[in-house]
């Protein structure tokens, strides 16, 4: 046995030396490719090709690990063979981790929420302390295929197994929409292909990887795809800060941005021109106010307008352009919803009549009151995101793929380390961004914008719009809007870079999406093949064939969310939490209790896990308007994304009450308890070990 | 199998220091923020401390304290004779 584990060491070590060398040569490679397309680009590449090159180099490259990487044998499939050494475990549960959202939306949200927004940036991180603490090293010694592998041997029977295959079905589906939505986007942006192709090529480099080569093909692109986005992401912020204040490290660099951004607030805020703008703002949004109050009338009278304009023009025969935008403008009046439409659009004006909300200034508000409420909100969505984190079974289940409990103690801090290289850039580049917008972009003039605003707000209005409201022909702060997405993909225009570091930015967050949709995908489809079908169904199904089950079920479970994804549903951000506060609810309870706890049975973790998920979903459907709720119906003044907050203390207390109210498990499971407990007991007759 | 009074001491040490990361976890995280707009009074490397934390300072220390706890665990296994053989 010595023997055995001496030579399994020995090759370990081998592996990890081939590994270090393998991604080493790789990195080398991309950053000669990225060399060699930059002087393509100087000799006269379209950007078009730029775009293209990015994206069929780097999906083939992870189709090619896909099929290198291709395997039919059970433990190899589910939990990539379980030698994933610490450190490549946490570089993939790095790029596991991070989606489009936080690639992408992150920088963003920072700078139009500000302080608020940092929400996000420390419940995406902190959650890893709970991760340590409380689940990787114990699911490591565990050492099965799934979360409801977990449960269902920890409190016995289909239940609680049935309870959790629903759960991870649910929300890891919720955040896969999310995910395939983001690579649509990107793919159509930078090529130009439509959104509905774009899904699909994605679909197609998701499929490859995850098809053939299950866990352990994803655990190897995902090391690659980590290394595409952190170099992407950090890249253009490094240059800007270098550009802007002669520091090459953005994280100490934005102190000075951020005082500087400060000061120009304060003169934004009293400049007499941005007052006029946002004068006419709150004008024009209490005139919408008013038509709304008797819409029939004001419809009439507009529309009456509208025509007696485009009549006017017709007959003095004015400018053909000039006529259109008359006929245009008469169009949004060509019934009364529509006129409705347009005025409680034209209301929601008065948001863009307020002064620039002070970056580092916490939880802004008109009064005491309206200020706690916010740092409560704040406080919310920390709370669900840190314990969404350590509940979202894509994540925790990357635990069972290191070689031993003490790799999977420190697979925690490196995946938490790669995480954090990102997160902890995203402030420096948001303010960085709003440091460039505030100094260069307001006060320039409409004839001679800084070339990235004039490229991006021709390319896409939702992302940047600038109208001159008071005819000026400056740019006022308040003339502008922004969307989340923005700051990111201008980044490298802004810092005066070159396309190809844009075409490299798209490649992250293609890296991004992809990778974080490889992992849900294989959770879904682990949980319908492994705990549904083979430990429910057919327990005499060979390994063969339990992992041919797996592949068309990834098959279908793929082609599922690409066409709800093409549905375009609602708002992304809402999509993501709602998973977070739903696998916050659900798991987090029954997989600690069942941990830390000998006394925990059967009954109380089903009547936990159906009280805490009751109680989220009764939540989010009571006051999120697309389920029919209204935010009247709130409890403490908390928004529906954090439903996890009452979700999981309930979630925990009916756990305790029940167990104590129903007989205590029995002996043998006290003993897995004890099991899972140690990483290494002699003389240990339990075996949790999966085959 | 019966565990022996040495394996129990080894979860309560195992529970002592979970508890002592948890507290100084819960600190930065939840006390920092409820008083972020007062902290935000000092000043620290340039910033407002309470926008620091929030945005830098926590998250390194979230970082450490996985660090610590991996490292100590590490060490208690092998002193309790409940670790897995050399790597």
């Amino acid at each position: 046995m010595s023997q055995y584990i001496q030579a399994n060491q020995a090759s370990q070590k081998q592996f990890f030396q081939q590994l270090k060398k393998y991604y080493g040569f790789y990195t080398i490679g991309f950053i000669t490719f990225l060399v060699l397309l930059a002087i393509a680009e100087q000799m006269g590449m379209s950007r078009k090709w730029i775009g293209y090159w990015f994206l069929f180099a780097t999906i083939a490259l992870y189709a090619g690990i896909g099929i290198m990487a291709r395997t039919v044998d059970a433990a190899e499939y589910y939990v990539a063979g379980r030698r994933v050494p610490a450190f490549f475990n946490g570089m993939a549960t790095g790029a596991d981790w991070m989606s489009a959202a936080s690639f992408i939306g992150m920088a963003g949200t920072l700078y139009l929420a500000g302080f608020d927004g940092l929400a996000w940036v420390m419940g995406w991180t902190g959650g890893y302390v709970l991760v340590a603490l409380f689940l990787a090293p114990y699911l490591r010694k565990f050492g099965q295929f799934t979360i409801p592998d977990f449960l269902g041997e920890r409190y016995g029977g289909n239940i609680v197994r049935s309870i959790g295959i629903f759960a991870a079905i649910l929300c890891s589906f919720t955040y896969v929409v999310a995910q395939i939505y983001g690579v649509g986007l990107i793919t159509a942006r930078f090529t130009g292909l439509s959104f509905e192709v774009g899904v699909f090529v994605g679909l197609g480099g998701i499929l490859v990887c995850s098809f053939l080569g299950g866990m352990r093909a994803v655990t190897w692109t995902q090391v690659a795809q980590y290394i595409i986005l952190i170099i992407a992401y950090l890249t253009p912020v490094i240059w800007l800060s270098w550009k802007h204040f002669g520091n090459p490290v953005p994280q100490i660099a934005y102190a000075q941005a951020l005082q500087k951004v400060t000061e120009r607030e304060k003169v934004l805020t009293n400049d007499p021109k941005e007052i006029q703008v946002r004068n006419i703002f709150a004008a024009r949004a209490k005139a919408a106010d008013e038509k709304l109050k008797n819409v029939p009338a004001a419809f009439k009278a507009d529309k009456e307008a509208a025509d007696k304009k485009v009549a006017d023009l017709r007959a003095a025969a004015a400018p053909a352009p000039e006529i259109a935008a008359a006929e245009k403008a008469a169009a949004t009046f060509k019934d009364e919803a529509a006129a409705k439409a347009a005025y409680t659009k034209e209301k929601g004006l008065s948001a863009r009549a307020a002064a620039p909300r002070p970056h580092a200034q916490p939880f802004p508000g008109k009064d005491e009151a309206a200020q706690n409420v916010a740092r409560n909100n704040f406080l919310g969505i920390v709370f669900c995101m840190m314990i969404g984190t350590a509940a979202l079974p894509h994540i925790l289940m990357r635990y069972y793929t290191t070689p031993s409990v003490k790799q999977a103690r420190q697979s925690v801090t490196w995946s938490l380390f790669f995480i954090f290289l990102l997160y902890f850039t995203a402030p420096a580049l948001a303010v960085l961004a709003k440091f460039d917008v505030y100094h260069f972009l307001v006060g320039s003039s409409f004839a001679s914008l800084p070339a990235w605003a004039a490229n991006w707000a021709a390319v896409d209005p939702s992302l940047l719009s600038i109208t001159d409201v008071n005819n000026d022909g400056i740019v006022q702060l308040a003339e502008i809007v922004l969307g989340t997405d923005i700051i990111v993909l201008a980044t490298p225009e802004i810092a005066g870079l070159p396309y190809v570091v844009s075409g490299l930015v798209a490649a992250g967050g293609l890296a991004a999406a992809l990778s974080t949709a490889d992992g849900l995908l294989l959770t879904i489809a682990n949980a319908l093949s492994h705990d549904l079908y083979y430990k429910m169904l057919d327990p005499n199904a060979t390994t063969a064939r339990r992992v041919t089950v797996s592949k068309v079920l990834l098959l279908v479970v793929a082609l599922t969310a690409a066409y709800v994804t093409s549905l375009k549903p609602g708002d992304i951000l809402f999509l993501v939490g709602a998973a977070f506060s739903l696998a916050a609810s659900s798991f987090f309870p029954a997989l600690v209790i069942g941990v830390f706890w000998k006394r925990a049975n059967k009954w109380g973790a089903i009547c936990g896990m159906i009280a805490g998920l009751g109680t989220c979903m009764y939540y989010m459907v009571q006051t999120y308007p697309f389920f029919g709720g209204v935010p009247a119906n709130q409890w403490f003044n908390m928004s529906p994304v954090s439903a996890g907050v009452f979700g999981v203390p309930i979630g925990i207390s009916v756990t305790i009450l029940v167990s104590l109210l129903t007989a205590p498990p029995d002996q043998k499971v006290q003993e897995m308890v004890d099991h899972v407990r140690y990483p290494h007991l002699r003389g240990d007759t339990v075996s949790t070990l999966g085959t | 199998m019966q565990l022996t009074d040495k394996h129990k001491e080894y979860w309560r040490k195992n529970l002592v220091i979970t508890a002592i990361l948890l507290a100084i976890w819960f600190v930065v995280t939840f006390v920092e923020a409820w008083f972020a707009r007062e902290l935000n009074q000092f000043s620290f490397l340039g910033f407002p401390f309470g926008f620091y934390m929030s945005a830098q300072g926590s998250l390194a220390i979230y970082v450490i304290l996985i660090g610590t706890y991996a490292w100590y665990m590490n060490r208690l296994d092998k002193e309790y004779e409940v670790d897995e053989g050399d790597e």
